[in-house]
């Protein structure tokens, strides 16, 4: 069957890139940034993602979605990786592979969750876990920009140790103006942090981000239960749902 | 037991949504279709109900790359809802509450192939899994299967949806990994 062709859509296909492993840096005891090394990388937008393909010697191949955790510099593409205990392919990535390695990469993927250096709307970043990645992404090309774009991240995790990119958001806090980080710990917090460990809640989101009325752009990552709830609190804040773009990631219970 | 390429195999149903779950009551809900001449036809939640329904069970397969096999649902056919629609149109834009949109071919919808689904595993259709209803075409990525569904529009020409906006293929056949633009 004939089948017009959809009006702006590019027909070209997205190919697998050979990527070569050329750095690696520990984040947290599970989890790593694989920065690679992709001679033919078209480029991305912050906050998009790459499908990984590893295949074994057997021909066994398998495909997983990582976030980019870096904007757009050249032929290198960075992503963080959580190892999950039980998964087949992250404690691949975040044990075995070795800078000199080679996988697959197909992308850049996704075109929703995405933030555009020329928007100069406020932004609140809120995370859980690993779902920082992405952010990441933002916040770094935001100072690549020179953009002044007020960006305020509220970030969730169960311990400080937990964390990544910890001493950058450190000095970005410090040396990006208009960039506010805040923290949310759900298991341990640090030493002398004024409150106990508990779950994020209304009253962070509604301190830690911005009122509706500056109608900021909200981007929300993490673990499905936390972005549900998230996602809900934002609506029941009077943020406009149109504005709040979701990224959910691992299974749910329900 | 078969997957389709680039897909491993989940016994959890995870989510994939663009923004906020919306909430949608049953006493306001209605389900419209837009023929291409502009012709309307509702249902209300109690007509819906009232409607034959069907129990498939279906594999679901998501772009994400997860399948899970074997799922059960309770719905009413698209044959049934489309039986006094008159048309010849040739596509549909599928409408959701909360804005979400996406296009597939009208053939697609007909032919014991896609519901109006309200139950899954027995229960009524969670919010986060698209509930009060949502469309099933589980032939096509699970995209598709627009949650939250408030109506069809049919038309002569194919226009992109959401995700077909924003880089994922018009289509979005499985068996043949249509998942991106240009695949």
């Amino acid at each position: 069957m004939a089948r017009a062709a959809v009006s702006g859509g590019l027909n070209r296909r997205l190919a697998w890139h050979a990527a070569r492993l050329a750095e690696v840096v520990e984040e947290t005891p599970s989890a790593r940034t694989l920065v690679f090394d992709v001679p033919d990388w078209p480029g991305h937008l912050p906050g998009q993602h790459v499908d990984v393909r590893l295949t074994a010697e057997d021909g066994y191949s398998t495909e997983r979605s990582y976030s980019i955790a870096t904007p757009a510099d050249g032929t290198r593409v960075a992503l963080t990786v959580q190892r999950v205990d039980d998964g087949e392919v992250s404690p691949y990535l975040t044990e075995t592979l070795s800078p000199g390695d080679v996988i697959e990469l197909r992308g850049p993927v996704g075109g929703w969750f995405v933030w555009r250096s020329a928007d100069p709307a406020p932004v609140l970043l809120i995370a859980g876990g690993s779902g920082i990645v992405p952010l990441m992404a933002m916040i770094r090309a935001r100072r690549e920009a020179g953009s002044r774009a007020l960006f305020r991240l509220i970030y969730s995790v169960r311990t400080p140790e937990d964390r990544f990119y910890a001493d950058e958001l450190r000095t970005r806090a410090r040396d990006d103006m208009g960039l506010d980080v805040g923290y949310v710990y759900t298991r341990q917090a640090p030493e002398g942090w004024p409150t106990a460990p508990r779950r994020l809640s209304v009253a962070d989101v509604n301190n830690g981000g911005w009122p509706p009325d500056f109608q900021p752009a909200c981007f929300v990552c993490g673990p499905t239960a936390f972005v549900e709830t998230v996602a809900d609190i934002l609506v029941a804040l009077g943020h406009d749902p149109r504005r709040v773009k979701t990224e959910r990631f691992g299974p749910t219970g329900s | 037991m078969k997957l389709p390429p680039g897909q491993y195999l989940t016994e959890d149903f995870p989510v994939l949504t663009a923004g906020p779950t919306p909430r949608v009551p049953t006493d306001t809900w209605e389900f419209v279709v837009v023929t291409e001449a502009g012709e309307k036809h509702r249902w209300s939640w109690a007509e819906l109900m009232a409607l034959p329904s069907e129990q498939p069970t279906v594999d679901l397969h998501c772009v994400t790359k997860w399948s899970k096999l074997g799922t059960s649902w309770q719905g009413v056919s698209l044959d049934v809802l489309l039986d006094g629609v008159d048309t010849a149109a040739d596509y549909v834009m599928v409408h959701s509450y909360g804005g979400y949109t996406t296009n597939l071919p009208f053939e697609d919808l007909r032919n014991g192939q896609a519901w109006i689904a309200y139950r899954f595993d027995g229960e009524d259709l969670h919010p986060e899994h698209g509930g009060p209803a949502r469309l099933l075409v589980p032939h096509l990525y699970l995209w598709k299967s627009a949650k939250w569904v408030r109506g069809l529009r049919l038309t002569d020409e194919d226009e992109p949806g959401f995700w077909e906006s924003a880089g994922y293929h018009d289509y979005g056949d499985p068996w043949r990994e249509q998942r991106y633009q240009g695949d």
